[in-house]
């Protein structure tokens, strides 16, 4: 369980002079679920760098379970937060899917049967299970996209950065991210994600913190951030709302912004209008 | 036109084959959407049609590739080359990494064909200019973002104006306005005339962009029609590839007993290509 702080965070980065971050507040309670979405170049990666120590702040300060992160080493912050590359092959070196996991805990010290429950148990929240032997390079790049969430499970931080989780994920991978994070979260773990898929983000996380231009300009549950009210502010970064909120405003039912809520209004518009609901469900369904 | 013509791949030291027996026609003038589940071979698939397998990455092959007609195995390397551009889903892996700068990265692949300087210069010129990255022209290519590289990645294929274009996954970085920048330089390129296949988990995005659609499964051709028709099949979601959100809402919507006629507006078939690729965002993964 952890604390995420950031206050007035400045980053720029030394060629070119850009503000990548530009006066970011957030603070991130243990256990919550938030995507961070945005344009590419908005600061999204920036930002969450500066979680484990890779990039220092240029102004402001970044606390980690309530200590300036400035204090601590890179080492340090990496039992605490840690983070999943969107490109799986710029972590991934091991010459087998054992070797790739084990590395993480075996250099926090953990040996033996600790060591594999670890592997094991994080192997087998991504479906790689029987796989150990393998060459993470014979696995496709989606299955090393999980590979390397779960080397980063096995060292069992109280935080997990993710970013862009979904990339190159069929249904039933994008399916077992979606019931990973909720896992993670149900045990008291933080999860942020990087992610420009609305969908995913609207059924996945409790939080949606938009960036633009290194700063954060909307803040909220999905359901107010993919409110038809925030969808000028939305789109003025180039982000359309999940396709089930449109189709909710379409249909005059509020603010749907999944396909869950959207089949709830439905209902319950439909209870409102015809109190015989039980008759028009048979002739209706399909 | 580049045919696959009862294609079996195997990789090296691999028990089983990838590829088992597929049959496809890329079309010239056409975008083609390849689906399908992790593993189901959509990028070994993409390997074989751009000569890449077994070319360079050794295996058997059984079957045969043709390229407008001339056996792929017929062919010198640099002949593929120039027919067939393949982008790969990694943009860190298509970079050539030995370029300081985005203008020079775009410009390496027409360069090494030996254009003339003003021709060489036109052509990185409109390709940064498609994409817009116009202003990344002087940054270096590894400092970028993965977005950025993909779009510079892109920018370097569309530069070489192949008549044949592999794409593997080639917006899984990009944010819904990049995405779109994509989508319409791929139009463009078939309209006039090149024959561009892409692999795409979103079909949202791919409902915009691709005229006929073929889905894998395990090796094989399991679905293969208009793009329309394809990813409205009932049979889609077993294959492991998520229908599109506009196909999945209007079924969700009549299902619950109301008409979906209000949201019909939202399905693919009806909405611009521009609008759609913007769009993408709300689709599955």
């Amino acid at each position: 369980m952890i604390d995420l702080e950031l206050q007035r965070l400045v980053h720029v980065y030394p060629d070119g002079g850009v503000r990548a971050l530009d006066g970011v507040d957030l603070r991130i309670g243990p256990g919550e679920r938030v995507a961070l979405v945005g344009q590419n170049g908005s600061g999204k990666t920036t930002l969450v760098r500066h979680l484990n120590g890779l990039l220092r702040p240029t102004a402001g300060r970044v606390l980690v379970g309530g200590r300036d992160a400035a204090d601590s080493t890179v080492a340090q912050l990496a039992r605490r937060v840690g983070l999943v590359f969107q490109d799986p092959d710029r972590q991934i070196f091991a010459g087998t899917v054992r070797a790739e996991v084990e590395f993480g805990p075996r250099n926090l010290g953990v040996r033996g049967a600790d060591l594999r429950r670890a592997v094991v148990g994080s192997l087998s929240a991504v479906g790689l299970d029987r796989a150990e032997s393998t060459n993470p390079y014979d696995l496709g790049a989606s299955r090393r996209k999980l590979l390397a969430i779960a080397s980063v499970l096995a060292m069992d931080t109280p935080a997990l950065v993710l970013d862009e989780p979904t990339t190159g994920q069929d249904a039933r991978g994008t399916q077992m991210v979606r019931g990973l994070v909720g896992r993670l979260s149900a045990e008291g773990r933080t999860v942020i994600a990087i992610s420009h898929d609305m969908r995913f983000v609207a059924e996945t996380f409790e939080r949606v913190v938009v960036m633009r231009g290194g700063r954060v300009i909307l803040d909220g549950s999905p359901r107010e951030v993919f409110a038809p009210a925030a969808w000028p502010t939305l789109r003025s970064t180039h982000l359309e709302p999940p396709l089930a909120a449109v189709a909710g405003d379409r249909l005059a039912l509020g603010a749907t912004p999944t396909e869950t809520a959207l089949v709830a209004a439905l209902q319950s518009a439909r209870r409102g209008v015809e109190p015989d609901s039980r008759a028009a469900e048979g002739s209706t369904g399909q | 036109m580049l045919t696959l013509d009862a294609v079996w791949y195997r990789y090296p030291g691999a028990d089983a084959p990838t590829l088992r027996g597929v049959n496809l026609e890329l079309r010239d003038g056409e975008v083609l959407g390849l689906v399908g589940a992790n593993e189901a071979g959509k990028t070994t698939l993409c390997l074989v049609a751009a000569g890449l397998a077994p070319r360079t990455l050794g295996g058997t092959l059984q079957g045969r590739v043709l390229i407008d007609g001339t056996d792929m195995a017929a062919l010198a390397g640099h002949e593929v080359v120039e027919r067939v551009g393949i982008a790969f889903a990694n943009p860190a892996t298509q970079l050539s990494g030995v370029n300081r700068t985005v203008y020079e990265e775009v410009a390496f692949g027409p360069a090494n064909l030996g254009l003339p300087r003003l021709e060489l210069i036109e052509r990185t010129e409109s390709a940064l200019a498609a994409l817009r990255i116009g202003p990344l022209a002087d940054r270096d290519p590894a400092r970028l973002s993965g977005g950025q590289q993909q779009l510079v990645a892109i920018a370097g294929l569309l530069a070489l104006r192949p008549r044949h274009l592999v794409l593997d996954e080639p917006t899984s970085q990009l944010d819904p306005a990049g995405t779109r920048l994509v989508a319409e330089a791929l139009a463009r390129l078939a309209a006039d005339g090149a024959s561009i296949l892409v692999v795409e988990h979103r079909t949202d995005l791919l409902a915009g962009i691709a005229a006929r659609v073929v889905a894998l499964d395990a090796g094989r051709v399991a679905l293969e029609g208009p793009a329309d028709a394809v990813l409205a099949d009932a049979r889609l979601p077993a294959l492991g590839v998520a229908e599109p959100a506009s196909v999945r809402l209007a079924r969700l919507v009549a299902e619950a007993g109301h008409d979906p006629a209000p949201i019909r507006g939202l399905a693919p078939s009806a909405t611009p290509v521009a609008a759609r690729a913007g769009l993408e965002s709300g689709s599955p993964a």
